[in-house]
């Protein structure tokens, strides 16, 4: 293409994007979900697109390829693709355009790659049926392409099927497949979103590089500022379908002229000041060891930790930890092998049969997916009035105005007692969450991954709610993520857990300040920071420190 | 191990176990059943001692577990008794019926199989567009109808209105294979339609519950025609429920086909064991439910096998 200089790769004018909506007991309705952007992106440039969930970024993102999800029509606007009307382009020609121009890498690779067959012949399928390159030019390119993204022992890699590799190899190779083709643009569609943070530094960079040494032009779509901040040479902000802020990805970061850019910049930075360790302690894990039925090594070794009342003790850890696992020990699920569990100044039975109703009420959970915690037939009220009847045999008036009560402290006020949880947000189940487990008026409440699945804004909302709800209630978290920015924003003690041990364990100002053990060093240093060049000094400090051992 | 011999030798045994369960259950329900075999013999005037005589002639005077321990261990030597009514070898005269049976049995399966996954693949790929409605019409109207009302509808039309086919299918030894199978042709076309759109549906079903997962839009994001996406995507993963749901259909051909068999008086195993059931003559029905239930069992675990071989996690482990 000669005139390539002259003209964008993309340039998407005044899209609109509509989808048909069908609530319960309505007549449908077509619903906006993108409105008015306009956005142009130049050939071996990055565009990021950040927003919340529901901000329309996927959506704009796929319209890249003139496809809709689900039932998504693109119903206005202009799509030019070198030049191309896209938008309104028949199958046939979209097929052309699917795959050999514009390639897409999603979200989780591990749903995205075909079960049954071998990554090969995923990788290299769209260069052989558009007829680009032979078999054996395609496999050569997808072995360079495994090398150039860090794939171990690339020659053979692509004969193994999707689950005999890892999640941050397979999201090397989704991005190996979206290469292969020689695409003019590829869409990044979330693709390091659900890795470890330490993984994720290694795929981000594998990605940047790969952008670099094929030239392409690439739409980077993420919720997370600091990670398009290393990747992108210019962001689009996104809220409700609209566009809010665009501009070079330094005055973004750095002068968000937008409340909302500047709200996602700051993002956080809530301050905890940690509590001093004079509480009576609560918990405490003994010499906790444990292993899964039918297994033979320990998934627990060996771990001792203490939470003090009205304390949060944050357990942090990538997948595979064993952090959820300790909490399943806790509450009595998994029976440990050895060692004993401490609360409220008694033993507890190791097992969930033996322990009486007490030990249950006062130990309670808030789980990752408030989604499916659940009962999606329950109204709000039943869901929180539950624990209230079987734990203080509350019926009828005084239940509901208990119910009210606990409304009321999660911020939720009136109308909400008889709603379901399909009609609530994403904070707001989790809030509901919140509440029940509180209704049971516990001395500790075992926080699983709360703020996970919850985007940065409504996540903050969540930990500050937490952290009120400490200082009135005196109730102790023990609090487990990943997320080392939340570790720092709720905790006043860390334990650091790796392969089933605690690698690292203390008050928080101990814990996060050096001298650091390996792990926690890597573990702390992964996690990414808003600030333009991060992503290079991290890996260039890595490199000089390898180079010295 | 491998982890897969493990599992498909696991499914094997299962299916033994399974099958001397059913053994048991044939041997109870056969025996509870009210009425005196040797009185049925010889008639109401037969003598007490005659009739002892002949009870322990039979092994009828015998505990329940021991009788059946023998029956068992002569049915593992291929020896079924002999028949009550006319005194022959059970054995012997259930091969030849046996034999016409999976004849049927299987000429039926080779159109089925394969016409039900192509209909159901066009099926999904037109999904809510007239060739799905079409087809899903017309498979559902041939299983709505009955059996023996399909039959004659064919006989009327293919045999007396138009005859390219005998409306009665005899078979005998020295028939060769093309005058068989010219014989079955109705009966075999009666098959394909009752079974055709089960196994269409559920092959429709299967692919639809698929082509929701992520690897999918994958795949039309690769821009490939939507024919390949379904073929080389999509079915390699509906393997498994397709396979469950043909078997369990190849073993209606075998066990369930008594029907149709007696609409076209084809001498098989369905015919067999009515002829027998209206005689009282417990051993050959007691036979005819061993052999259907070693039919139906063999099938559902090569279809457990065929699940296992077809899932890659299993195939390949880490």
């Amino acid at each position: 293409m000669a005139d390539q200089g002259a003209r964008a790769l993309l340039e998407i004018t005044d899209l609109k994007i509509e989808a048909t909506a069908y609530p319960p007991g309505e007549p449908p309705q077509d619903i906006t979900i993108v409105d008015g952007v306009s956005l142009q992106l130049q050939k071996g440039r990055v565009l990021g697109l950040i927003g919340e969930s529901g901000a329309g970024k996927s959506t704009i993102g796929l319209s890249a390829m003139s496809y809709g999800r689900g039932g998504v029509r693109l119903t206005g606007g202009k799509i030019l693709l070198n030049g191309q009307e896209i938008r309104t382009a028949g199958p046939g020609k979209l097929r052309r355009i699917r795959g050999h121009t514009v390639t897409y890498v999603a979200q989780s690779a591990a749903a995205a790659f075909n079960p049954a067959k071998k990554l090969m012949d995923q990788v290299i399928e769209t260069s052989l049926q558009h007829g680009i390159m032979g078999r054996s030019e395609a496999e050569k390119r997808a072995v360079w392409l495994f090398d150039t993204l860090g794939l171990p022992n690339p020659t053979r890699f692509g004969n193994r099927y999707p689950h005999q590799v890892s999640g941050g190899q397979l999201q090397r190779a989704m991005t190996a497949m979206a290469l292969c083709p020689k695409p003019d643009l590829v869409i990044f569609d979330e693709p390091t979103t659900a890795l470890d943070v330490t993984t994720q530094i290694d795929v981000l960079a594998a990605i940047k590089e790969a952008i670099r040494d094929t030239g392409v032009g690439a739409l980077y779509i993420t919720h997370d500022l600091a990670v398009v901040a290393q990747v992108s040479d210019e962001i689009m902000v996104l809220r409700g379908g609209k566009m809010v802020e665009y501009g070079p990805v330094d005055q973004i970061i750095n002068a968000p002229r937008q409340e909302y850019t500047k709200a996602l910049v700051t993002v956080r930075q809530i301050e905890h000041p940690e509590k001093p360790a004079d509480a009576p302690v609560v918990l405490e894990v003994d010499r906790v060891t444990a292993r899964y039925r039918g297994t033979n090594f320990d998934v627990l070794k060996n771990i001792s930790v203490e939470l003090r009342q009205g304390q949060t003790l944050a357990v942090v850890g990538e997948s595979g930890s064993g952090k959820s696992t300790l909490a399943r020990a806790i509450t009595g699920l998994l029976p440990p092998t050895k060692g004993s569990i401490h609360f409220a100044g008694r033993e507890l039975s190791a097992t969930l049969a033996g322990r009486t109703r007490d030990d249950l009420r006062e130990l309670q959970m808030i789980y990752q997916m408030a989604d499916v915690a659940m009962n999606p037939r329950h109204t709000v009220g039943t869901i929180i009035g539950r624990p209230l009847e079987f734990y203080f045999g509350l019926k009828g008036d005084a239940k509901r105005k208990r119910i009210q009560q606990l409304l009321d402290e999660i911020e939720m006020g009136k109308g909400f007692i008889d709603r379901y949880p399909a009609e609530l947000s994403g904070g707001q189940k989790q809030r509901v969450c919140i509440a029940r487990a509180l209704a049971a008026k516990p001395k500790l409440i075992i926080c699983d991954e709360v703020t996970s699945a919850l985007d940065p804004l409504v996540a903050d909302g969540i930990l500050k709610l937490l952290q009120e709800l400490q200082k009135v209630e005196g109730v102790a978290y023990l609090f487990i993520t990943h997320d080392l920015a939340t570790v720092k924003a709720i905790a006043d003690s860390i334990a650091v857990m790796y392969r089933g041990e605690v690698v690292r364990y203390g008050p928080k100002s101990q814990v996060l300040s050096p001298p650091f053990d390996d792990y926690t060093d890597l573990l702390l240093s992964s996690v990414p920071e808003m600030r333009l060049g991060w992503l290079e000094e991290v890996l260039a400090h890595r490199r000089m420190e390898s180079a010295g051992n | 191990m491998h982890p897969v011999v493990r599992l498909v030798a696991q499914r094997i045994a299962l299916g033994l176990l399974l099958l001397i369960a059913a053994s048991v259950l044939i041997f109870v329900g056969t025996n509870i059943l009210p009425g005196d075999v040797a009185q049925a013999i010889l008639g109401q005037q037969a003598t007490p001692t005659a009739l002892a005589n002949l009870r322990a002639q039979m092994g009828l005077d015998q505990p329940y577990y021991i009788r059946y321990l023998h029956w068992l261990f002569a049915a593992m030597h291929g020896d079924l008794g002999k028949s009550l009514a006319n005194g022959q070898d059970i054995a012997t005269e259930i091969q030849g019926r046996l034999a016409n049976t999976l004849f049927l049995a299987g000429v039926s399966a080779a159109i089925i199989a394969p016409m039900s996954i192509i209909l159901g693949l066009i099926s999904a790929l037109y999904e809510g567009r007239w060739p799905d409605k079409v087809l899903s019409g017309i498979t559902l109207a041939w299983v709505s109808l009955p059996e023996f009302l399909l039959g004659y509808i064919l006989i009327y039309f293919l045999a007396v209105e138009y005859p390219i086919a005998p409306s009665v299918s005899t078979v005998y030894d020295s028939m060769g294979f093309w005058a068989k199978l010219h014989a079955i042709i109705l009966p075999v076309m009666v098959l394909v339609m009752v079974s055709v759109g089960h196994t269409m549906r559920m092959t429709r079903a299967a692919i639809l519950n698929v082509m929701q997962s992520a690897y999918i839009e994958t795949a039309e994001l690769k821009g490939l025609r939507p024919f390949r996406v379904i073929l080389m995507h999509a079915f390699p993963n509906a393997i498994s429920p397709i396979v469950n749901v043909l078997m369990v259909d190849l073993a209606y051909l075998v066990v369930g086909v008594v029907v149709t068999e007696v609409v076209f008086v084809y001498p098989g195993m369905g015919q067999y064991l009515v002829d027998h059931v209206a005689k009282r003559d417990v051993p050959v029905v007691q036979a005819v439910g061993l052999i259907f239930a070693a039919v139906y069992i063999g099938l559902n675990m090569v279809a457990d096998v065929v699940s296992i071989l077809a899932n890659p996690r299993l195939r390949h482990p880490k």
